[in-house]
């Protein structure tokens, strides 16, 4: 009993894990098909923002949830006036680029920060449930998680701003047909990405710890997850998360994590076959 | 912009870079006829340069002790420092150049095993004597070369049983690094624990790019074992230490390692994370001897103290720079096949690790093995045991018998 009910709850944390450090991607490639290469040095500057102004003294709280990605945001609204405006539409080119702005980043960032690993304690302790004990650091990182997806969700179904976005995304000259500034809206949503990817970086930063080479660890699962997912970039992330957590968490437990770790590729190469589209792409069509 | 760069002008850009970057190691002091020319090739900056830094600091101090006490053979030691910027393949280039354009008389440096079998062929064509110094998985049998390291016979004989025996457990869990030394290191665990009557319930080898140990934590609460054994190596890997405190384990199931500290780890994580994790090497800057202290003193006069704190590796490149120069002050010269001579009479010097000897046979080192707990960022000393041979190597390589072998043993563990 004891076991199962760990074993769930590691199911949700390895989910939630995956989707959070996929959400900014989601926004960034799955709504504006901008391959964004530095997606994973955006998280590492989201930890680095977390735990320098920690360390200077801030409520760790305040680091995490509003100086991350205020800082991560406004590093990707520079990018996006500066690099990434003049590539819409262009996906290889903007992969280039964000390519040579991931080498740029994690360059500064080495010279600045050092190549060792910065690092906080998780706050908040542990939950013990008979032998076994989580942290509920880990398990508030779930509810994180679903409050993002949440409030992401009635954004772009209930407010205008949300309508405006989704139909830029979908039809840009219409949309400017209509009298809205595309290039305005994309500037917002490139770099409210950004900024949840901020967030996401100074969450795990207590878990995981931050090196200025740490975004190459989470890079290709955030893509995997994000393309497996398809165009709905709730509904999709949040499947795709639930099917290759799942799978992950299962092998690693029943075998080892090398092979958790090949169970999870081979999954979205499996997935990919079967529907090229993503999840989305045949299921949650309707949906965001 | 884009389009007017060819594949010839990036060539071109790219070699401007190349040459721009190596450029200032060709800049040598002058009268090298009564210098004696030394290359130290080492990581000083990328992925790696945790382990190299005070590697690096180590020979520099040596060296420059060794010219203000007037020089080896009366000669002042030109030193060289190549940076190898943890890029195996320029570990390769500057062996070649440190051997033909600088033409030294002995290198020292490498850090990862992959980054001493990329030096060590050419090294040994080049007919240039070399030492490694960084502990490792055993078994290179090469009469040009000389590791100086501790290897897992070494500190793990001792090691397992005492481990066992501090946290009165027989049931150990072993993490590991998914590359040979993981794997090595791994069987030796399994076989000292057995053979002082204990038992490796579970063995999981990681990728060196997982950070996410969520799932391992339950699997090893399930399995309830008494002892944490980690091999796990890199800056992926530390989070593990930080999951495992996050997920209330600290104080439930003791931890080991064989890699704990290697890199400074007690310098990046915090004391909850860390404190009472034993772990074992050739040295520690906790040995409370004169020798020890005296070297810590003139180390941090000399780098400040900030300096990186001095490791195995780094202690035993102190080591590998003065046996060199006494060895050379034996054979009255420095050249190669004379030093060797020299050094395979089973020479010895006593330093901040400890009494370290040359083993003729293997060209490995019997040194002193220290076990210590890690408590607030620094070393207590619990235990020593003095002059432990290369046994692992010893089992498959007899350079006295065999002087032209030239490779690196898989040694077959026997459980």
């Amino acid at each position: 009993m004891d076991s199962l009910v760990i074993g769930l709850l590691q199911f949700l944390v390895t989910i939630a894990n995956l989707a959070l450090v996929a959400a900014g991607l989601a926004i960034v490639f799955g709504m504006m098909r901008v391959i964004n290469f530095a997606h994973g040095e955006f998280l590492m500057l989201g930890g680095y923002a977390a735990i320098v102004s920690n360390q200077a003294g801030l409520n760790l709280w305040v680091s995490m949830f509003i100086v991350a990605p205020l800082v991560v945001g406004l590093v990707g609204a520079i990018l996006e006036r500066l690099v990434i405006r003049r590539l819409y539409g262009r996906m290889i080119d903007t992969m280039l680029a964000t390519w040579g702005i991931s080498l740029a980043l994690i360059g500064i960032a080495t010279i600045v920060f050092g190549n060792t690993v910065a690092g906080i304690s998780p706050p908040l302790g542990s939950l013990s449930i008979g032998q076994y004990a989580i942290g509920w650091y880990e398990l508030f990182l779930v509810a994180v998680v679903a409050v993002l997806f949440f409030a992401g969700w009635l954004f772009l179904r209930f407010t205008s701003a949300g309508l405006v976005a989704r139909g830029t995304m979908q039809n840009r000259q219409m949309a400017g047909a209509l009298g809205i500034d595309p290039n305005r809206v994309y500037a917002v949503t490139f770099t409210v990405g950004a900024a949840v990817t901020g967030l996401a970086g100074a969450l795990i930063a207590p878990i995981a710890g931050v090196v200025p080479s740490i975004g190459a660890v989470y890079i290709a699962k955030a893509f995997i997850t994000v393309i497996s997912g398809g165009t709905a970039i709730l509904a999709g992330t949040l499947a795709s998360a639930t099917v290759l957590g799942s799978v992950n968490t299962f092998f690693s437990f029943v075998l080892s994590p090398v092979l958790g770790e090949v169970a999870l590729l081979m999954a979205a190469v499996v997935l990919l076959r079967i529907l090229p589209r993503g999840i989305s792409g045949r299921f949650f069509r309707r949906s965001l | 912009m884009i389009k007017n760069v060819n594949r010839r002008t990036l060539l071109k850009l790219a070699g401007a870079g190349a040459a721009a970057s190596v450029g200032p190691f060709y800049l040598r002091s002058a009268g090298a006829a009564d210098t004696i020319p030394v290359a130290a090739i080492h990581d000083a900056s990328g992925g790696i340069d945790i382990y190299g830094r005070p590697m690096i600091n180590c020979v520099n101090l040596a060296v420059e002790e060794l010219n203000a006490a007037g020089g080896v053979l009366g000669k002042k030691i030109d030193l060289v420092n190549y940076d190898a910027q943890s890029n195996m393949q320029l570990y390769t280039q500057y062996a070649v150049e440190a051997a033909t354009k600088q033409k030294a008389d002995v290198v020292f440096g490498g850090i990862l095993s992959a980054s001493r079998e990329a030096m060590r062929p050419s090294l040994k064509r080049f007919k240039t004597l070399y030492f490694y110094s960084l502990l490792y998985e055993g078994g290179v049998c090469d009469r040009n070369t000389f590791c100086m390291g501790s290897t897992p016979a070494q500190t793990l004989e001792k090691f397992t049983p005492f481990v066992m025996k501090h946290f009165n457990g027989k049931k150990i869990y072993t993490l590991a690094a998914d590359y040979n030394y993981g794997q090595i290191t791994a069987k030796w665990i399994k076989k000292f624990a057995t053979e002082n009557g204990g038992d490796v319930i579970q063995t999981d080898f990681f990728p060196l790019d997982v950070s996410e140990f969520g799932t391992t934590i339950r699997k090893i609460q399930a399995a309830q074992p008494d002892i944490i054994m980690s091999v796990l190596v890199g800056a992926a890997h530390n989070s593990f230490y930080r999951q495992w405190v996050a997920s209330g384990m600290k104080d439930k199931i003791p931890m080991a390692s064989t890699t704990f500290g290697i890199g400074n780890e007690q310098v990046l994580t915090s004391p909850e994370e860390h404190n009472g994790i034993i772990v074992s090497y050739a040295y520690f800057d906790g040995i409370q001897t004169p020798e020890n202290l005296d070297f810590l003193k003139r180390y941090y006069a000399r780098f400040g103290e900030k300096a990186d704190a001095v490791t195995e590796g780094a202690a035993m490149s102190y080591h590998a720079v003065n046996l060199w120069a006494k060895a050379a002050e034996l054979a009255g010269t420095t050249e190669r096949e004379k030093v060797i001579e020299a050094l395979e009479t089973g020479l010895s010097f006593t330093g901040p690790a400890g009494k370290t000897t040359i083993d003729p046979a293997t060209h490995h080192d019997t040194l002193d093995v220290y076990i210590a707990e890690v408590r607030d960022g620094k070393y207590n000393v619990l235990e020593s045991y003095l002059q432990q041979p290369p046994a692992d190597t010893a089992a498959v390589c007899n350079l006295t018998e065999n002087p032209n072998e030239n490779k690196q043993f898989v040694i077959d563990v026997q459980i």
